[in-house]
């Protein structure tokens, strides 16, 4: 059986731009077309911003690589238009199990919050995550969007000039150059446009190797997410089970440091390990295997004069939690808009600089969670595993220990406390959780969901009273649903909230006249200094 | 904010001393360390406060 990632989806061929006797020129260009490159491409589409897509392959990604995508990330997806065909597709999972040793020592129901239109997370191939946005971009071409995706095109060399940046493509036919404004680095952790450039990262290294392999198996296993600490398949180390769609389950074994990464890898003994962990009894067959090893570290500043690195070409996280995919779809998220205001000539320059604070906050948040996590499942010293080792006994007998428990913590979009975007929370007895710099809650409406509402541009959101006339703004004003009550208002009678095309909150007041409100724009737009 | 408390507080001190002790009588270094960490989780929870546990850590640690 094929599988997707062995077929050429956007295979080479020869553009115009290839003969042109002087360089085209492209407003942005990106550079990878893997989840966040994409992302960003069908974002800056939906908004008919001229968008060229370079990848030096033609293929989506192989194996299962990402696998678990968060709320946040399918609400992103929705507003791109592909969320709820990943929503049908992947696999919603609420209970995990931990194992230490030979035992199970407690089981945790992950119950979602209500209300919400999406689901907490949901496993998925990367690959179909891939396809999907990849679908949504022929579509918007069919459509008429500007937007170009040329396969087996790899940038070689990125000049910064003044007002543009030049790039030499290489080619199966040679190499031909184009300028543009903005190139935008989705070139993944071993970014080539950062090592052309020079760029380094600060951040730590983590001695240690994990075995990924995707096994497809007709062992009825139930749909769980099952986390073993020092198992007797796997002594002194780490294992994951995680179901996706398909029947193919994902299996992660850590192996430490000193491995012989290629014996390591060879199917014999990778089934070898595999069934030990399943039992003798159950037939699977081995889907794709792979070794990773991983960073938790960043670039300096994610902006460039006029290159931006977005997803793993600017931070790398460990796998646990889920926020490698996750923050760089987050970080296209925040991008989109601010790119397309600074085209349309509708914001400055500078509303960029915004892009690296807001995100390389987030980098830092998830950094932190990441590396916990890391040292939690990895003891560094006799005395970490002792604290590891008293956490996992005590939870078997003690609810008290299961919060010590770190096998990844679930991925939440960053709040851009700080952000020099944010107007001063002039409500601040509503909701936290709904405070200038927060994502946007969820929210059940009388008719569907308060995000399917808000997003793509700037809007009004009035609750319990009317939106000041003349500011220009899309105004939407729901019924007050218990939802929207509890996420929004709390004891406050009625609110006035600035939303932001990302669905981040800019400003919120109890009432707000229309030059408020247009200075909360412009400064949300970067337009005051 | 609640405070560490560095003065007197325990009744029997000198009980609970004996307590700890023989609560290792026997045990290896390994098994004592393990123990100990157990014991610094439980009262770190029945504690309940980050600040005094900081305190606590910085004291310890002086």
């Amino acid at each position: 059986m094929s599988s997707p990632f062995d077929i050429d989806l956007y295979p080479y061929q020869r553009h115009p731009d290839q003969d042109a006797a002087q360089p085209a020129h492209h407003p942005v260009t990106i550079v990878g077309a893997g989840p966040v490159g994409l992302a960003l491409a069908i974002d800056l589409a939906q908004r008919n911003i001229p968008t060229l897509v370079l990848d030096d392959n033609s293929r989506v990604s192989t194996g299962s690589r990402a696998i678990c995508f968060a709320k946040r990330t399918l609400e992103i997806a929705d507003r791109l238009g592909v969320g709820e065909a990943l929503v049908e597709k992947g696999v919603q999972w609420n209970l995990g199990k931990v194992f230490f040793g030979d035992r199970k020592v407690y089981e945790f129901n992950l119950q979602p919050e209500d209300g919400h239109k999406n689901p907490a997370f949901i496993n998925l191939q990367q690959y179909y995550l891939e396809i999907a946005l990849l679908e949504r971009l022929r579509a918007l071409q069919a459509d008429g969007a500007p937007v170009d995706l040329r396969g087996e095109n790899r940038v070689s060399t990125p000049v910064q000039h003044a007002d543009h940046v030049a790039l030499t493509i290489e080619t199966p036919d040679g190499f031909y150059s184009i300028t543009t404004d903005w190139l935008i680095a989705c070139d993944g952790a071993n970014s080539h446009i950062r090592n052309r450039m020079g760029l380094g990262f600060k951040g730590r290294v983590f001695e240690d190797n994990f075995l990924i392999a995707d096994v497809t198996m007709q062992a009825d296993f139930p749909t769980e997410r099952w986390f073993w600490f020092d198992p007797p398949f796997n002594p002194g180390q780490s294992a994951l089970l995680h179901k996706q769609p398909d029947g193919v389950w994902r299996i992660d074994l850590q192996l430490g440091w000193n491995i012989d990464r290629k014996a390591e890898q060879d199917p014999d003994r990778v089934r070898t390990r595999v069934a030990e962990m399943l039992g003798p009894d159950v037939p699977f067959e081995l889907e794709w295997v792979s070794i990773y090893t991983f960073q938790c570290r960043r670039m300096d500043a994610f902006r460039h004069d006029r290159v931006l690195f977005a997803g793993d070409a600017a931070h790398q996280v460990s796998p646990f939690g889920a926020r490698g995919a996750n923050s760089g779809i987050q970080d296209a998220d925040n991008l989109g808009w601010k790119l397309a205001e600074v085209i349309a000539g509708t914001a400055p320059g500078t509303l960029l600089d915004s892009y690296c604070i807001e995100r390389e906050k987030a980098a830092d948040e998830n950094i932190l969670n990441s590396t916990r996590s890391t040292d939690f499942i990895t003891p560094k010293s006799e005395m970490s595993r002792a604290l590891r080792d008293a956490a996992l006994k005590l939870a078997e007998r003690h609810a008290f220990a299961r919060p010590f428990v770190n096998s990844g913590r679930l991925s939440l979009p960053c709040t851009y406390d700080g952000s020099t975007l944010n107007t001063f929370d002039e409500l601040p007895d509503a909701p936290s959780q709904s405070r200038p710099g927060a994502s946007c809650p969820d929210a059940r409406l009388k008719d569907g969901h308060l995000l399917n509402t808000l997003g793509g541009a700037f809007y009004l959101l009035a609750l319990n009273r009317t939106a000041p006339k003349s500011t220009g703004l899309q105004i939407v004003s729901p019924d007050i649903t218990p939802d929207i009550q509890e996420r929004y208002l709390g004891v406050a009678p009625s609110a006035l909230y600035l939303i932001r095309p990302d669905q981040h909150i800019a400003a919120r007041w109890a009432n707000a006249t229309s030059a408020q409100v247009i200075q909360a724009l412009d400064l949300a737009k970067g337009l005051v200094p | 904010m609640t405070k560490l408390i560095t003065t007197p507080n325990l009744p029997d001190a000198d009980g609970v001393y004996a307590d700890l002790l023989a609560a290792h009588d026997g045990l290896s270094t390994e098994e004592s360390t393990a123990l100990n960490a157990r014991l610094i989780l439980i009262l770190a929870n029945h504690i309940g406060d980050a600040d005094v546990i900081r305190h606590a850590l910085k004291e310890a640690a002086a």
